[in-house]
């Protein structure tokens, strides 16, 4: 016997306020990213030598920027919502707990946007 | 809620070390040094769009037998970390729970795992043209 009021099953979100979207973007991201990360890996490993002409010339590669930039947006969501689960399990207190948390997301969102940018520079520049 | 300290039911003293819970933490643990990884992986885009100079300062750093190690180590991690998940989400979808499963895709992870690593690795000299 449901005790969900009938708005609650309409909205679908649950007492966490957010449903399942936590769960679902994580196992998302986790499917984008197995071709993802094992194209960026060999493509990694292909350029340990290169030089710089090299890997500009690589990067301009649409098809290669577009592939960096999916990586990187799918890998720091992913990274995101598992290193902020990895807190909520080991930090207990309230306010370290938040403050981490912010700071995790922040840090996602920084270095994603400047690597996609650095990227983006890159496959646009001359 | 007050944060005082309880004690914790002791585990790691208690039961012996099976396969299926080193995987566990494991998934955890090359999650958390993937996430470290990944900010090299950073360094090394931003170095590239900031021109020659910054790029060979990190290749010099990056191109030698510590960087090889440390890419060679990253690369297993991944390699761990995505078999293994994978495993979760055929448990995801409700498979595999059978404890003898649980035992053999646990053993195909970690030799997949190495295995994976050493292709990449052959892969990406090939692709460089350099065998």
């Amino acid at each position: 016997m449901s005790m969900r009021t009938p708005l609650g099953k309409v909205r679908g979100l649950g007492s966490a306020k957010e449903g399942t979207e936590h769960w679902w973007m994580q196992r998302l991201t986790a499917i984008a990213l197995v071709p993802l990360a094992i194209w960026f890996v060999v493509s990694l490993v292909a350029l340990i030598d290169a030089g710089h002409a090299t890997m500009v010339a690589w990067i301009q590669n649409p098809f290669t920027a577009a592939l960096l930039v999916l990586f990187l947006g799918a890998g720091f969501y992913h990274l995101k919502l598992g290193a902020q689960v990895v807190i909520e399990d080991y930090v207990h207190a309230e306010g370290l707990k938040t403050a981490s948390l912010i700071a995790l997301t922040f840090a996602c969102w920084l270095v994603a946007l400047v690597s996609i940018i650095a990227v983006l520079k890159i496959a646009f520049g001359g | 809620m007050a944060n005082t300290s309880r004690p914790l039911s002791p585990h790691l003293q208690v039961y012996r070390w099976k396969l299926h819970m080193a995987l566990s933490i494991l998934h955890r643990a090359t999650g958390v040094a993937l996430g470290f990884g990944t900010l090299l992986i950073a360094w090394w885009i931003l170095a590239t769009a900031a021109g020659p100079d910054a790029y060979n300062a990190f290749h010099a750093l990056a191109g030698g037998i510590i960087g090889r190690l440390v890419l060679f180590g990253f690369t297993f991690a991944l390699m761990l970390h995505l078999l293994n998940g994978i495993r979760h989400l055929f448990w995801d979808a409700g498979y595999g729970f059978e404890l003898a499963t649980v035992q053999k895709s646990g053993v195909a992870v970690v030799v997949l795992a190495a295995v994976f690593t050493v292709a990449i690795w052959i892969g990406g000299y090939y692709v460089a043209g350099k065998i």
